[in-house]
């Protein structure tokens, strides 16, 4: 269990940062995971006073606070339309209700969590992160970079003209995923598949050899099935081994591009 | 440090380590209906509602309670009250200790959804574990609470 000593429930991000700068401080999303870590942290810093709680939507973007919590944006019509539902069920599994009225969307993504369902969906679509003191920057490059002891602000999703595709697979209903996958196309992109829980975090695969073609095809879904197997690394962990996840990138990479070949709905 | 929580419809100031977890800090006060279950946010026994939305109290520092509420299964004895009748009747538990975590949360879905589907219902109390049951006696108790309760109001 982590000990904290202090509890600063701060006023600005200017004072996060500066007290987070501290290593013996820590910023505390919805503390989900980070209550059953060991050890102890001299300051806790809670964003919760800030207003960071909160979605805006305009035409061309949605701006999701840090403290947003997974249930929010779960029930977000706006995203719920925009994502064809995908997003929705990237959140509905993870544990419960109660759980997910808490842990924050900044919880999630700052962690970069290798189970993460939210970090798998985020990578598919055209995401930013704001930091406090690095500006905002592309989620795809925030998962490879390190941002040191940076606060993560807001998240932006910019909108496309994209359809999005969203599967897991679990062992049980509320555990952790042994396999994520989402999808999309993108504007100016090729196709795009991102995997996570391999047991690793989310990683994305184009498909920058028009494997699939102008026209999605049975025979076309197989190839790039196969493909995505070869490319994507797993690993084994107490959920799945190394090969029944690489078999269920197969599984999950046919059934994501086969989803945009025949254009059904995900919910 | 000092914090302001409405508790079950009381106000009360209290003096907190900072690391307080909710669950401790309304076990204090004699809410012994929140219990610990698993300790890893899992398992929904620790269910209180904090601002009137369901949340694990074993994860949730008591200093974010500060000048909100907080609600228990003591706070909500009528509701409570109602709604065990029929899992009694239906023989859903056995040894019963998941009980005020899974009643604070079916309470939380009647009032989020009025007609919730089979499928809405087993989503929402999915965070709810049981380890004595299959959660048929459960599902059935619900069902027919919500048919009960739409009888009593169209009458």
């Amino acid at each position: 269990m982590l000990k904290i000593k202090e509890y600063k429930k701060v006023k600005s991000l200017e004072e996060a940062w500066e007290l987070n700068q501290k290593r013996s401080s820590r910023l505390i999303g919805g503390m989900m995971w980070l209550k059953m870590s060991r050890g102890s942290c001299a300051m806790a810093i809670d964003l919760s006073g800030l207003g960071l709680d909160q979605i805006r939507e305009d035409p061309s973007q949605f701006e999701i606070g840090c403290m947003v919590p997974l249930r929010a944006i779960e029930q977000h019509q706006g995203l719920i339309a925009y994502t064809d539902g995908a997003i929705k069920e990237a959140l509905r599994h993870i544990v419960g209700v109660q759980f997910r009225n808490t842990a924050t969307v900044g919880g999630s993504i700052f962690g970069k969590y290798g189970f993460s369902d939210v970090l798998t969906m985020f990578l598919a679509m055209d995401t930013f992160v704001e930091l406090y003191r690095s500006g905002i920057v592309p989620l795809s490059e925030f998962v490879k970079n390190d941002y040191g002891r940076d606060v993560l602000v807001r998240i932006y999703v910019k909108k496309q003209p994209a359809r999005f595709f969203y599967q897991s697979v679990r062992n049980t209903q509320t555990d952790f995923p042994v396999l994520t996958c989402a999808a999309a196309f993108l504007p100016g992109q090729p196709f795009m598949a991102v995997f996570g829980a391999r047991p690793g975090r989310a990683v994305r695969l184009l498909d920058h050899n028009a494997i699939l073609g102008e026209q999605i095809t049975e025979e076309t879904a197989r190839e790039f099935a196969e493909f995505a197997a070869e490319r994507i690394r797993t690993g084994s962990n107490m959920r799945g081994s190394k090969e029944y996840r690489t078999h269920l990138v197969k599984v999950l990479a046919k059934r994501a591009a086969l989803f945009f070949a025949d254009g059904r709905g995900i919910l | 440090m000092t914090v302001t929580v409405e508790l079950n419809s009381r106000k009360i100031t209290r003096e907190i380590e900072p690391d307080m977890l909710l669950t401790d800090f309304v076990r204090a006060e004699g809410c012994y209906s929140v219990k610990r279950g698993c300790e890893t946010s899992n398992c929904g026994l620790c269910t209180v509602f904090l601002d009137d939305l369901p949340v694990l109290s074993c994860s949730v520092p008591a200093a974010r309670a500060d000048n909100r509420k907080v609600t228990t299964l003591e706070g909500l004895l009528e509701e409570a009250k109602e709604f065990g009748a029929f899992l009694a009747d239906e023989g859903a538990e056995q040894c019963g200790f998941c009980n005020p975590g899974f009643v604070m949360n079916a309470i939380a879905l009647f009032r989020e959804k009025a007609e919730p589907t089979e499928q809405e219902i087993r989503e929402y109390l999915a965070g709810n574990l049981c380890r004595c049951s299959g959660y048929e006696g459960q599902l059935r108790a619900i069902l027919k609470f919500l048919e009960w309760k739409k009888e009593r109001g169209q009458r």
